[in-house]
């Protein structure tokens, strides 16, 4: 699947997207996040407090309880200041 | 009737008065517009707290999540008030102090529901559209951090 990071997780993890495949066990939002922690320095920096971090699932918000499977695109980001 | 939504995501500033003409043109049932105006503001009062003058914001958006959260608000006012035209232009790149950031018009035949309705767009662009601000100042540059202010006042819409 595709993810998408943007603001100050983008730059944390020092890219803007990539195509990844977790393993199976990995089923929600939030074990996600717990799984993409564990692929280098910078992503544990950019996901170090996970409750700050929002997502979206095909360009819909959704929680961490959320189940990823059929998911195309899952974006990472910290909450908006738009407006 | 046509639904009248006009929703804009761009680099380029953009003329509040030739928008409020567009959303009014050759219309005789619009009685109130009521118009929600961001500008980058400068001075000494900058968002991130560290006492210099903010020089610019650099605006970044989720292309194609933005337009989608900014309609769906718009639909969900047009749903919830008897309103005439929407019209939503939300700025990004880099942005001065004096420059507009974004403008919300609401469009009614009376006051009451223009007023609530650019109050319930501009709350909820806040705290759910995606975009993220960061400001330049003579000491560097960092991302401004949302308040929960923003999501107390986007909560006070939801409907249980």
């Amino acid at each position: 699947m595709k993810v998408v990071y943007f603001a100050w997780v983008r730059e944390r993890i020092g890219k803007a997207e990539e195509t990844v495949e977790p393993p199976a066990a990995v089923r929600t939002v939030g074990d996600l996040i717990g799984w993409l922690s564990t692929r280098g320095d910078e992503y544990a920096y950019a996901f170090e407090t996970p409750k700050v971090i929002r997502a979206a699932i095909d360009h819909t918000h959704v929680r961490p309880d959320t189940v990823i499977a059929g998911a195309r695109e899952i974006a990472f980001f910290p909450p908006m200041t738009g407006g | 009737m046509t639904s009248n939504v006009t929703i804009r995501i761009q680099d380029a500033d953009f003329d509040v008065s030739s928008e409020i003409a567009a959303l009014t043109a050759s219309r005789t049932d619009i009685g109130a517009v009521v118009t929600f105006s961001g500008i980058c503001r400068g001075g000494q009062e900058n968002l991130s707290g560290s006492g210099d003058a903010t020089t610019a914001l650099t605006l970044e958006h989720y292309p194609g999540m933005a337009e989608a959260e900014i309609a769906r608000h718009a639909e969900e006012a047009m749903t919830r008030w008897p309103l005439t035209g929407v019209t939503i232009v939300h700025r990004v790149g880099r942005i001065l102090p004096g420059e507009n950031i974004m403008v919300v018009l609401t469009a009614s035949a009376h006051r009451q529901a223009a007023f609530q309705a650019a109050e319930f767009l501009m709350d909820y662009l806040k705290a759910h559209a995606p975009f993220w601000k960061r400001e330049e100042t003579a000491g560097g540059s960092s991302w401004i951090a949302a308040k929960t202010d923003d999501d107390d006042a986007a909560a006070r819409w939801d409907k249980n």
